[in-house]
């Protein structure tokens, strides 16, 4: 908990820091009012989003699958075309200046996307030469990366293991040091430990002055970028840092737990007096209408209905928690 | 360049370390070329006959003894009776059986005519056609001998002539038509799953994200079935000249020249269908099904041109392969230089630009 506290402290000067920050730096990547709809307009993928990534910032979009983060990244790559609104990367419109964009960004599709039947060598230097490039150039760039598929160098791309892979992708699209970085959903089907090691290896590279864009499902993963939009059904409900988007949270959020969870979450939810509850692990998270209810009160009721090794305390919220709530009022 | 050079030798890996690739680029020609040049022929060997002799005399013998010398036939017995003739028909496979009258010889002598009954199976004309027919001239030939002998002096009998291929051997007709059959559908196949292929294992997704142009990745992706078509042909070429005994009259290197140009048409073309399909499936099935049938209906290698209806003639001068057929067959039969098919030549020229330019406008640079 005390480790919790230092690090929302720290969140807390840093977004201080970066709203002053961006103020004055330089727009990377600006979207204005994009929309895309599939299947003759009968589907929405995105819906008037609109957002902007600062240079050197490591940016997130957080949701679901099918929110509409791929297109959106396929729309930044130049890979579609929006119906309407505008976007450019590194000032260059994604229309227009299509080629150029294609020459300086890096782009990790969300499906492994390298040639299987090339080695992690081959791939490596295909992708160096497709970019004019040469391995040897930019080695300091992929070094802390690459040394860990080194001994694998020889083996086949589709022989690797999941988080082998997603390393080899991200060194093949850091290979011709792009200034802007899209990542679509990198960690998604990656084990615990790769996904750490991965935003690690984020990190180093934010030191770099690339400027990252990652998509992601993961909700404990938003804290680790500088600014989050949250993507729902195509829509943004909610762009800021990940420390302002706790902040906003509406309500005071109780974990509820007690012997027997699925009827607790049954009595609560049928409870007029609490406002949500959501099943998180051990415990449900819970608020209640405009604090009407005290936690005593509802620790007598709950009692009252039987429940035994009743536990109830006040926490501070997850983005996973302000997402659901984002949700939940729309 | 390098980018380049660095393409097409990636393309190299692939077709490389893809065993089955391999097989079908190398297996199908040369089973195509051995199933073709040995199975599927229109020569007739061996065919079986059967002989009623009721003259039993010198020039009945010496009819039979011709028979079945000729590798054409195969003499299966001398019947006694009629009655057994039909029954060897129905029950043994008789292809053909003569019979000759009581006095056969005696009946030529001395009233100058003689009469034989030649009985074919009908049930396969073609067969029955050739078999008669070569019968027969078995016959005229030992009508003339006796002639000969008796110093007749006038006797007409027609001569023909097989210009080109005087055996009639099958092989001579149908290697041309194979080669451009095995040609067209290895090439096409190949380059249809290519970029089809890169679509759909998303590589496609990052290789648009690059700097690089569609002319380069088109042009990159044709070069390694390039080298391995030219292979390809070797081994039809040698194949069709030590076992089916085929002759290369003309300029080696002319048809060989002529076999790039065709290879490359047939390469653009599958780069076509690779940029228009969006599965490797739907490629495939486009190449063999639009490839493989209109060759061979159209070429006019199994099925005479000439004896089709007009519009379906017409049709036929939009496959490449029947060009490349004519030109083939004039290079290396009848040992015809470059004047002679100069024509054909632009025509395979016209067509291989035409399916290059549309490849490389039919190629998306974003995803759809």
């Amino acid at each position: 908990m005390e480790s919790w506290k230092l690090k929302m402290e720290n969140d807390q000067k840093y977004s201080q820091l970066s709203t002053i920050h961006s103020q004055f730096s330089i727009k990377m990547v600006t979207v204005n009012n994009i929309v895309k709809a599939y299947n003759k307009g009968e589907v929405k993928a995105v819906n008037d989003v609109s957002f902007e990534v600062s240079k050197g910032e490591l940016f997130g979009l957080i949701g679901a699958d099918g929110a509409g983060k791929t297109s959106i990244f396929r729309i930044l790559t130049t890979l579609l075309l929006p119906d309407s609104g505008t976007a450019s990367v590194n000032g260059f419109d994604v229309v227009k200046d299509y080629k150029t964009i294609r020459k300086n960004v890096g782009y990790m599709p969300g499906k492994f996307s390298l040639y299987q039947d090339l080695s992690v060598e081959e791939n490596l230097n295909f992708f160096a030469t497709v970019f004019n490039t040469t391995v040897a150039e930019n080695y300091d760039l992929v070094k802390d990366i690459y040394v860990q598929l080194e001994p694998f160098k020889t083996r086949r791309a589709g022989k690797l293991s999941g988080g082998m892979k997603q390393k080899l992708a991200l060194c093949c699209a850091l290979i011709h040091r792009p200034t802007v970085l899209f990542l679509d959903e990198p960690t998604t089907g990656v084990d615990v430990v790769s996904r750490k090691e991965f935003w690690e290896m984020l990190k180093s590279l934010k030191q770099q002055g690339i400027t990252i864009l990652v998509s992601t499902p993961y909700m404990d993963e938003a804290t680790l970028c500088e600014h989050i939009a949250l993507i729902q059904n195509g829509s943004i409900m909610s762009i800021d840092t990940p420390y302002n988007i706790i902040k906003k949270f509406p309500d005071t959020l109780f974990a509820v737990r007690a012997d027997n969870m699925g009827r607790l979450q049954n009595a609560l939810r049928n409870n007029p007096q609490i406002k949500s509850c959501f099943s998180f692990g051990d415990f449900h998270h819970v608020t209640m209408e405009n604090g009407k209810l005290r936690m005593e009160n509802l620790v007598t009721s709950l009692k009252n209905d039987g429940f035994n090794d009743l536990e109830i305390k006040e926490i501070t919220p997850t983005i996973e928690d302000c997402f659901m709530n984002l949700m939940d009022n729309k | 360049m390098k980018q380049f050079l660095s393409f097409v030798r990636k393309e190299f890996y692939h077709v490389f370390r893809d065993s089955k690739t391999l097989l079908m680029l190398f297996g199908i020609p040369i089973v195509l070329i051995v199933l073709f040049g040995f199975a599927v022929t229109n020569e007739i060997k061996n065919a079986k006959i059967v002989v009623c002799d009721y003259a039993k005399d010198p020039a009945s013998q010496e009819i039979v003894h011709k028979l079945s010398v000729s590798e054409t036939f195969h003499l299966d017995k001398t019947l006694l009776s009629y009655s057994q003739m039909e029954e060897a028909f129905k029950k043994e496979n008789i292809k053909l059986a003569i019979i000759f009258p009581a006095n056969f010889y005696k009946d030529l002598l001395h009233l100058n005519k003689a009469q034989v009954q030649i009985i074919a199976d009908g049930s396969d004309p073609n067969t029955a056609n050739t078999l008669t027919n070569y019968a027969i001239s078995v016959i005229m030939e030992y009508q003339q001998k006796l002639m000969q002998d008796n110093n007749i002096p006038y006797s007409i009998a027609p001569e023909i002539r097989m210009l080109y291929n005087p055996e009639l051997k099958g092989a001579i007709n149908f290697v041309p038509g194979i080669m451009a059959l095995v040609l067209l559908l290895v090439c096409v196949l190949m380059t249809a799953v290519s970029i089809v292929r890169e679509k759909e294992a998303g590589t496609m997704e990052v290789l648009l994200v690059s700097p690089f142009s569609p002319f380069m990745v088109i042009i990159s992706k044709a070069i390694p079935y390039l080298v391995l078509s030219l292979i390809n042909l070797a081994v039809i070429l040698i194949l069709s000249v030590t076992l089916l005994g085929m002759p290369i009259n003309g300029s080696v290197w002319l048809l060989v020249a002529e076999s790039t140009l065709f290879i490359i048409c047939a390469l653009s073309l599958g780069l076509l269908i690779s940029n228009v399909t969006q599965s490797q499936q739907t490629a495939m099935l486009l190449a063999v099904m639009g490839m493989m049938l209109p060759t061979m209906l159209f070429t006019g290698f199994m099925f005479p041109l000439e004896n089709m209806p007009k519009a379906l003639q017409i049709f036929s001068n939009i496959v490449p392969s029947k060009w490349y057929y004519i030109i083939v067959k004039s290079i290396m039969i009848k040992g015809l230089g470059f004047s002679a098919i100069w024509k054909e030549t632009l025509i395979l020229f016209g067509a291989t630009c035409f399916f290059l330019v549309v490849s490389l406008r039919s190629f998306k640079i974003r995803l759809s």
